[in-house]
């Protein structure tokens, strides 16, 4: 058994049929990828996985229980955190102030009428919030204004508040997306490191063929929505049917 | 001290000062001179300056730090006054428990509106606040009738029971409003050479309880639950996978500032102990709407000010009236004064409407920060652009 | 039946302006993206062209009789409008009379005027700023304007009554067959919604027949890649905003026999016609039309006294309590798009 174990997703929009039959299992303390041609599935298949989308039959289980039918925040309560294609992070809020609410997030739960101490008050979470922000290397920038940093570093905020959480699964909706070389090759050694200090377990989408070699461990191919393959790395590189899915796209292995 | 320090204490002691001193402050010209009429400092005036900034403070817990705008909070305004009033009438003239009624019922009342309307977000949830306000209002005028005295307004009667207090005063009147028999309209007045002071007690009442309220927003501002507010303003997809439920959040500020909006509703039935359905128009909702986003939204001081700004000029610019504008432009050739006082007299006495309006576009236009943005920017000017780097990252801080 | 029939009637007069404005509002929203709280205002400056028109009609000159006095001994005073002078009694007594019909001449090149000004001196800056700010910069332009009105209008309403020809009732059951004396419906009335019917059908037709509806309607779906295709689609938005206060003012021409009107008669619609759009679903033109009538019927059988005796002032809150029931089952309003108004 895996910690994430998707079974006979379907999905469908209309006439179009996102997901058909998906099956999926990811192992603990792995990191798997998930490819796919442009409109593969990959994208439906994550929504489904964090609640923003339900699918029509079929099930999605995390650690032994299912996610089907809870809302966005309970399933990041059960330890399932998202990192997006476009860096989501609280823009009007200062670096320090983003990488305190995952804090707050972790130890209150989902609502918490937190108004007797003020945030300065919460030495717990400061400790917290800081160190986080020293691992991601951001320490300098803790009074920045978060709308107001580059790309790259809203990025590195991001994952950061997500790790804050400590979650036992971290999703990652094609993080190097829009990235200059130089960026991308930062994330990846970011995640590589992430991956050797703690225990936790990786689902990667990615469009990036460098990416995905340079970190999965497993990798499944989403193509029209149905698993085509699901193999190691090396395995895949060569696969004919790997091949067929991505003719006519220009694959940077 | 009092669990807040820096900035916000001085913030505090300052609106502390400026509510204490008030009816100096405001009458800074001798009772008969010609500028007698811009003071500001009688009771009447400046109970209304309170009372209109504790409603905007509350009102910017949740406009300035959720970003929900909403257009009803008047209605817990009108609620707020009715439940003084119905206790003025039953239980005595004590306006204890009058307020502590008016918050406890403008509060469930925001919290039924609240659970619905936050069910949606945008220009929807306004247009759902605003429904259920005129709604109120409506009813408030046709079938409350026995509740709210439709179109009259509730007022007090020598056979209201008052239980606790006596129908009939030893005059015979109907009973003043008091807190433990210190009566509200009760009003000493000092003179100095020309100058003449007025204190009252409703006044001083009032402006306790802003303090107590500037206070409490202080704490909530830079509380966790505070920041959690600002966090669903600025994105709340994230917030939702961050593990936090947004709607509770967003839930406890209407509550807290519709509480706010019922204090201020019932400190106005306390100051004068009637209630009418119009203090739920949506138009009452629009103004402290105006005084908000006047002041600067999401900050500290700016609803106070907005709701002083607001509040005086209203009472100044409507008293001048075509008189006063040909005295003042008397030293002029005829032409040229007739010409100035036809384009002034647009702007003045019952036209202030039309002056609020265009100051509230021009600040919407270039000030979007309200008076505090504007005092920040000419503070800047004077300090001048060495410190450019300083103010940068002390921009990223919410402002004060 | 013919209480139905009755209550639909009544229904449409307000359904009409409800429609109209809802209409405009919808063009500017959905072309614009911008949140227009000044369209009410708009409304009222159209009743307000009425207004003036029949003021400048009526304007005399007053010459003395000396034959004879009134009751205090001076010579009597006869008014004679200029225009009858001008232009002779019969013709002069017709313009008073049409005077309304006539301010929609005078009504459309002002209120294109004041659209086109509105959008290019205030409206334009505002495109790239939050819904928040527009509502508050419109709303402030609305108290401008509604105060305006009030200084040079007064605060009292003007009757403007519509031409003989259409005052009075008439019989509409009778002559449908059903007993006489039941459905009697004011002519005006019925003019008032054929004339909205013509405008709806005719803001239809030109977005559906003209290159230029187009153009419109390609950018209400997606502006940006409009504006790549390298079409000006700014004059094109600065005309339509010119167009829907238009509507809107023709809409306050024509209501101005129904309800005479007073300065804030635009807020008191305006209110009224943001839950039309919100219930019609932001940016359905369609939609907004829909709502607008059945919002309009649903008011007018919440007014019968059999449902008032059953529900005691459900007329009052009728429509913001559809509203609220609609906008908790259907979050987009009847016809909403999707990811319209929902960041």
């Amino acid at each position: 058994m895996g910690i994430l174990e998707v079974k006979n997703v379907n999905k469908r929009f209309g006439g179009l049929q996102a997901l058909g039959d998906v099956n999926l299992s990811v192992a603990e303390n792995s990191v798997h990828a998930i490819i796919g041609p442009n409109g593969a599935g990959k994208s439906t298949l994550l929504n489904c996985l964090v609640g923003k989308l339900i699918p029509d039959t079929g099930s999605v289980m995390f650690d032994g229980q299912s996610v089907l039918g809870r809302t966005p925040y309970e399933i990041n309560q059960m330890g399932i955190s998202r990192v997006f294609q476009t860096p989501e992070i609280f823009g009007d809020l200062t670096v320090m102030e983003n990488m305190m609410i995952p804090c707050f997030a972790k130890r209150d739960g989902a609502f918490k009428l937190n108004v007797i101490r003020s945030v300065e008050g919460q030495g717990d979470i400061r400790d917290r919030a800081e160190a986080m922000l020293v691992d991601m290397n951001m320490a300098d920038k803790r009074h920045m204004h978060a709308a107001s940093m580059s790309r790259g570093d809203k990025r590195r905020l991001e994952i950061g508040m997500c790790l804050a959480q400590q979650p036992r699964l971290l999703l990652l909706d094609e993080p190097t997306a829009g990235m200059a070389r130089a960026d991308t090759n930062n994330t990846i050694d970011l995640l590589k490191q992430i991956k050797a200090s703690r225990d936790i377990t990786i689902v990667i989408i990615e469009h990036d063929m460098h990416v995905v070699f340079s970190l999965a461990q497993r990798i499944t191919v989403l193509a029209q929505g149905t698993p085509l393959v699901e193999d190691v790395p090396e395995k895949i590189k060569g696969h004919p049917k790997v091949r067929e899915a991505y003719l006519g796209e220009s694959t940077p292995a | 001290m009092l669990g807040i320090k820096g900035k916000d204490l001085t913030l505090l002691g300052v609106v502390a000062v400026l509510a204490l001193c008030a009816p100096f402050i405001l009458n800074p010209f001798p009772q008969d001179s010609a500028m007698a009429q811009f003071n500001a400092g009688y009771p009447d005036l400046m109970q209304r300056f309170v009372i209109f900034g504790i409603f905007a403070v509350g009102f910017n817990i949740l406009f300035g730090l959720t970003g929900y705008l909403s257009f009803g909070h008047a209605a817990f305004l009108g609620v707020g006054s009715y439940s003084a009033v119905w206790m003025f009438k039953l239980l005595s003239m004590n306006v204890i428990p009058a307020i502590i009624l008016s918050v406890i019922v403008a509060g469930l009342f925001a919290l039924l509106i609240g659970f619905i309307s936050l069910r949606r977000s945008g220009i929807y949830f306004s247009i759902l606040t605003l429904a259920f306000a005129q709604m109120s209002f409506n009813l408030a005028y046709s079938v409350l009738t026995p509740i709210t005295n439709g179109e009259t307004g509730l007022q007090l009667s020598l056979d209201d029971p008052r239980v606790l207090g006596t129908s009939v005063s030893d005059t015979g009147g109907i009973p003043v409003t008091n807190l433990f028999g210190l009566e509200m309209r009760e009003t000493t007045t000092m003179y100095f050479g020309d100058w003449a002071f007025q204190f009252s007690n409703g006044y001083y009442f009032c402006a306790v309880l802003l303090l107590v309220s500037f206070y409490i927003s202080i704490r909530i501002f830079r509380s966790p639950f505070g920041l959690m507010l600002r966090a669903v303003k600025s994105n709340q997809t994230r917030l939702n996978y961050t593990g936090l439920n947004t709607r509770p959040y967003t839930l406890a500020a209407f509550v807290i500032s519709g509480m706010y909006a019922g204090l201020a509703g019932g400190l106005l039935a306390s100051m004068d102990p009637l209630a009418g359905a119009e203090r739920m128009q949506w138009t009452a909702s629009g103004e402290v709407v105006l005084m908000t986003i006047l002041g600067g939204a999401g900050t500290l001081i700016g609803p106070v000010l907005g709701a002083g700004f607001i509040k005086y000029f209203e009472n100044i610019f409507s008293k001048i009236n075509d008189n006063v504008l040909h005295q003042w432009f008397g030293g002029l050739p005829e032409g040229l004064e007739n010409g100035l006082v036809w384009v002034a007299e647009h702007f003045v006495g019952s036209g202030w409407h039309l002056t609020l309006g265009l100051l509230f576009m021009l600040v919407v236009t270039f000030l979007p920060g309200g008076l505090v943005e504007g005092g920040t920017r000419i503070g800047r000017l004077i300090r001048g652009k060495t410190r450019r780097a300083d103010e940068k990252s002390a921009q990223s801080k919410p402002a004060e | 039946m013919e209480a139905i029939l009755l209550q639909i009637l009544n229904g449409l007069d307000k359904g009409s302006a409800y429609a109209l404005i809802a209409l405009g509002l919808t063009l500017i929203f959905g072309t614009l993206g911008v949140v227009n709280f000044a369209h009410g205002a708009l409304f009222m400056i159209g009743a307000f062209c009425a207004v003036t028109v029949q003021k400048v009609l009526t304007l005399s000159k007053i010459t003395l009789d000396p034959t004879k006095t009134d009751f205090l001994g001076n010579p009597a005073q006869i008014k004679t409008p200029y225009v009858e002078s001008w232009f002779g009694p019969d013709i002069g007594a017709a313009l008073i009379d049409w005077s309304v019909p006539l301010a929609i001449l005078f009504a459309i090149p002002i209120m294109l005027l004041i659209g086109v000004i509105m959008e290019r001196g205030l409206i334009k800056h505002f495109y790239r700023r939050p819904h928040a700010d527009q509502i508050l910069v419109t709303f402030g332009l609305a108290i401008v304007l509604q105060e305006l009105i009030k200084h040079y209008f007064g605060a009292n309403q003007i009757a403007t009554p519509a031409p003989d020809a259409f005052r009075g009732s008439f019989d509409f059951g009778a002559m449908l067959g059903m007993d006489p004396n039941v459905v009697i419906y004011p002519y005006w009335r019925l003019v008032y919604f054929a004339f909205a019917a013509v405008i709806i059908g005719a803001v239809f037709a030109f977005l559906q027949f003209t290159t230029f509806g187009m153009v419109v309607r390609a950018g209400m779906a997606d502006r940006e890649t409009v504006g790549l295709l390298g079409i000006n689609i700014d004059k094109r938005f600065t005309i339509m905003f010119g167009l829907a206060a238009a509507v809107a003012g023709m809409a306050g021409v024509m209501y101005a026999p129904i309800n005479s009107p007073n300065y804030h008669i635009g807020m008191d619609f305006l209110v009224l016609s943001f839950v039309v759009v919100v219930v019609g679903g932001m940016g359905s033109l369609p939609g907004a039309v829909l709502a607008g009538f059945l919002l309009g019927i649903l008011e007018s059988f919440a007014s019968m006294n059999e449902i008032k005796s059953i529900i005691p002032g459900i007329d009052q809150i009728i429509i913001y309590l559809a509203a609220i029931i609609i906008l908790l089952t259907r979050p987009r309003g009847l016809m909403g798009r999707k990811g319209v108004m929902e960041e």
